[in-house]
């Protein structure tokens, strides 16, 4: 027995002795200083942009792949990346791209107008499960029309006509009808240009629909041979653990700054923040709030800010009386206190936003009708409405849910009631579980006169924001005004930018003034945290950054 | 005992079924599927029609669970919904850390817990006895989350010494023939590697040890101080045998029957706590896995790995009750 117990005691000791040991060799600093470690919330998906919607993929998949036309570095400002110019004709269907010369796909394929022509293609045939949402989610929303489509997929409802390529340098491209945000959607990730014969020789498209339904690849291109023409190439990949990408040397441009980034998945919030602090991480995104005094107070480390893009806002269902009368939504406007949420609740990473749409984006209005908290004004309004205070209104907020632009419903929702209840309403308080029951209400018209709800953007276009909200009848609003739906469809469809900037302010002077389907309350920028030695990190409000321009000090 | 232990394997198919209808219901029974979580605000009726008809939730329940074992009975765990890759797959890659993780947790555990509670017993009553009782309640109760974080703000955050996420540096070159880590840098004989392992799995160990170390003292306490007052004890004590021969062969002996009953419980609550343990320490397991798919509804997943999980604590089980076998003639003799 004392044996026994012996070798336990000593088994311990010497576990104990390996701690300290441990102690003498941990390595706080040790890392290379062209290697950046950076640390999202989880693996991506895959790494073929085409079959992804998630921030993780794309985060990766923005350094190893570019497209036709791109956007100037934390701005949505378009400009040249693949194509060196671009003219579209007078009726706004047909796109010619010059392409830029002398590139190679990291498979040394080279890019021309035939590459581009097969990338489109690609889309425009998918079929099966390639089709849905769940898998190719950008081009099902965005192109809505697949060669093999049925339906509501089907190809005569689609925007894409055609590609051709004339010439090794020119493509040109064939839509069905003028598109106003066609530049803008190009911008975006899911139709970057990848090489056509990495993709056939690694089988990109090949897979199966298992008994759950799910696109599961059988190809290798998007684990282990992705292929674009970034300024980064793909390394390895561990699921789970790490992803490697190294410089391209063979980029055509400015070429990266370092050598490799690795790039964690870590899911919880506070093991990022901690392997920030211990020098495990360079960088990592999706600050929590409440971290970013953490961080500040810290000397070695700062916060980035990346600019707003999302909304935040209360839904004015006009479908219920009385909330059809403009006086009585106006009364909402005045009745909430916007300032003071946003002080309180988004720990400084908010602004009181006056439009259902970010100030980056062209067709933001700087004149419109502004609805600054007024408690007596709300009294008069719902007085000269004939109503008889204090009126009553449900009021719905979600539970078991935080989003970037709404970290906590629930202190939102108190405050928009406390200073409601002051401004001669009765808040009557409703609430359901975000998924599925409140988003399904919310969705349906069914969740109360009032809710609380918002938006993130998928793309640097307005009619991402308020054609998404406002374009077509919604039960959400409970309105039908063809005025707002023929403006927003004129804009739509015009391919002008100086002229979709006019229509788009007009249509936000309109909304804010007359229509006022709803008050938008919080702009929120998100926040990334680094070590102060990295610099060079550009945040996008579209989240396209490039890692190629960041430098680690000393 | 060979009729024994056939008799408990049999027992594992009932189990089995009930466990994977359990499984399948509970999930089911999740507010929110796949189609929300997959997209979010963005979800239209349609797109979450299209997606709920494509994933098959629109079939009866039994339908569904009848899909779930056909694929189930060839092997196939299904294909996760958010990775689309397939689920045996994952588990390959996944399972060895956990492994590791639970392995060296259940030895610290042992290793500490089971002289704490013999020393406890033997000084029945003074200092060390009560100390370590008030220890080992501040063990059971201490949530492991919590632990973990005040591990690693202590021994990463402030003094440096240990890292506080993953497996491994992310900047050492190593092979991984296994996927056990430590075991890999061994074979490759890539001594950093296997070193910066070991230096992963400590705190983590610790963290998710707590519990069962503080479960098994107690239990190894009061098993002692009750084998201690036996007849035979006693009068292995009178006819004059050292008390080293007492404690070795009469007390320790007897008292390792509740003992190792606690030890294979404990199987699955390390199992369990592991879920907690990797998310906190971002460490590439079951854990993680199932942690993150819970979040996104992924059904597939959460049924394999669940189940997975599941026929590991019952097999562990029926592994510690033949093992009782062993310890005790007593019950061997009773299969018969």
């Amino acid at each position: 027995m004392r044996k026994l117990l012996r070798t336990g005691v000593a088994l311990a000791a010497l576990s104990l002795l390996v701690a300290a040991v441990a102690a003498g060799s941990a390595d706080r600093s040790g890392q290379a200083n062209d290697t950046l470690v950076f640390a999202g919330a989880a693996d991506p998906v895959v790494l073929d942009f085409a079959l992804i919607s998630d921030g993780e993929s794309f985060r990766v998949l923005y350094q190893l792949t570019e497209t036709l036309v791109g956007l100037k570095p934390g701005t949505t400002k378009i400009v040249p990346q693949l194509a060196t110019s671009w003219k579209k004709s007078a009726n706004g269907k047909t796109w010619t791209f010059n392409l830029r010369r002398n590139v190679r796909f990291h498979d040394g394929t080279p890019f021309n107008a035939a590459a581009v022509c097969a990338n489109f293609d690609r889309w425009y045939n998918f079929r099966g499960a390639l089709q849905s949402s769940s898998t190719s989610y950008y081009y099902n929303v965005v192109f809505a029309g697949f060669r093999y489509g049925k339906g509501p997929l089907a190809a005569k409802n689609g925007l894409y006509r055609s590609c051709q390529a004339k010439g090794p340098n020119v493509a040109v491209i064939q839509l069905r009808r003028a598109f106003g945000p066609f530049l803008g959607i190009l911008t975006i990730g899911p139709f970057a240009m990848q090489s056509p014969t990495a993709m056939k020789t690694y089988g990109a498209d090949k897979g199966r629909l298992t008994a759950d339904g799910v696109f599961q690849s059988l190809g290798t291109y998007g684990t282990e041979h992705p292929a674009g023409t970034g300024p980064f190439k793909f390394s390895s990949w561990k699921i789970g653990d790490k992803l490697e990408i190294v410089r391209n040397d063979d980029y055509w441009g400015k070429k990266a700054l370092l050598q490799r980034v690795i790039f964690r998945p870590i899911a919880d919030n506070a093991a990022r923040l901690q392997a920030l602090q211990t020098g495990e991480l360079d960088g990592y995104d999706l600050v929590e709030p409440q971290d970013i005094a953490t961080i500040k107070r810290n000397k070695n480390l700062k916060v980035l800010d990346r600019p707003a893009f999302n909304v935040a806002y209360v839904t004015i269902n006009q479908a219920v009386e009385p909330f059809d009368d403009l006086r009585v939504r106006q009364a909402v406007a005045y009745g909430l206190d916007r300032a003071g949420v946003v002080k309180s609740f988004y720990a400084g990473r908010g602004v009181v936003a006056h439009e259902f749409m970010p100030s980056s984006i062209p067709g933001y209005a700087t004149n419109v009708k502004k609805y600054a908290y007024n408690p007596a004004r709300s009294k008069a309004l719902l007085r000269a409405a004939g109503l008889t205070l204090p009126v009553e209104v449900e009021f719905w907020w979600p539970s078991d849910v935080s989003r970037p632009y709404m970290p906590n419903p629930k202190n939102n929702f108190q405050a928009f009631a406390a200073s409601l209840n002051k401004s001669g309403f009765k808040v009557v308080a409703k609430s359901a579980p975000w998924n599925p029951t409140y988003l399904g209400r919310q969705q349906s018209g069914t969740a109360g006169a009032l809710n609380l709800i918002g938006w993130t953007g998928d793309y640097a276009d307005a009619d991402n924001f308020i054609g998404t909200f406002f374009r077509t009848k919604q039960p959400a609003w409970g309105f039908d005004d063809p005025k707002i739906f023929d403006l927003l469809n004129r804009a739509l469809q015009e391919t002008d930018l100086d002229a979709r900037a006019a229509l788009y302010q007009q249509a936000n002077r309109y909304i804010m003034g007359t229509l006022l389907p709803g008050v938008p309350y919080a702009h929120t920028k998100p926040a990334l945290g680094f070590k102060r030695t990295i610099v060079g990190y550009v945040p996008s409000p579209t989240t396209s950054e490039s890692f190629a321009s960041i430098r680690k000090l000393g | 005992m060979l009729r024994f232990t056939v008799r408990r394997l049999f027992l594992l198919v009932p189990i089995l079924i009930g466990l994977s209808i359990l499984v399948f219901l509970w999930i089911r029974a999740l507010p929110g599927s796949p189609a929300e979580s997959l997209l979010g605000e963005r979800a239209t009726a349609e797109s979450i029609a299209q997606i709920r008809e494509q994933y098959g939730l629109d079939d009866p329940l039994y339908v569904q669970y009848w899909r779930y074992v056909q694929t189930l009975v060839e092997g196939d765990l299904g294909t996760s919904i958010s990775s689309r890759r397939p689920v045996t797959t994952e588990i390959k890659e996944r399972f060895p850390a956990t492994i590791e993780l639970t392995l060296v947790a259940g030895l610290f555990a042992l290793l500490f817990g089971i002289p704490l509670g013999f020393f406890a017993a033997k000084r029945y009553g003074g200092i060390f006895d009560n100390s370590s009782l008030v220890l080992s309640l501040i063990g059971v109760s201490i949530p492991i989350f919590f632990l973990g974080i005040i591990l690693k703000w202590i021994f990463a955050v402030r003094l440096g010494w240990l890292p506080s996420i993953g497996r491994q540096d992310v900047l050492i070159e190593a092979d991984h023939p296994t996927n056990f880590y430590v075991l890999d840098g061994v074979v490759t004989r890539n001594w950093e590697a296997a070193w910066d392992a070991v230096k992963h799995l400590i705190l983590p160990a610790i963290a998710l040890g707590s519990i069962p170390l503080a479960l098994i003292s107690r239990i190894t306490r009061a098993a002692v101080l009750d084998v201690q007052n036996e007849d035979y004890v006693r009068t292995a004590r009178a006819k004059g045998l050292p008390p080293r021969t007492v404690d070795s062969r009469h007390v320790f002996r007897n008292a390792m029957l509740p003992i190792s009953t606690v030890i294979g419980l404990q199987v699955g609550l390390l199992l369990s706590g592991a879920i907690l343990t990797e998310t906190v320490f971002a460490f590439p397991g079951i854990g993680t896995w199932i942690q993150a798919s819970i979040e996104n509804r992924d059904y597939p997943v959460l049924q394999g790995g669940i189940l997975f999980v599941a026929v590991i604590v019952v097999v562990v089980n029926i592994l510690v009750d033949l093992s009782y076998g062993l310890l005790n003639p007593r019950i061997r003799l009773a299969g018969r």
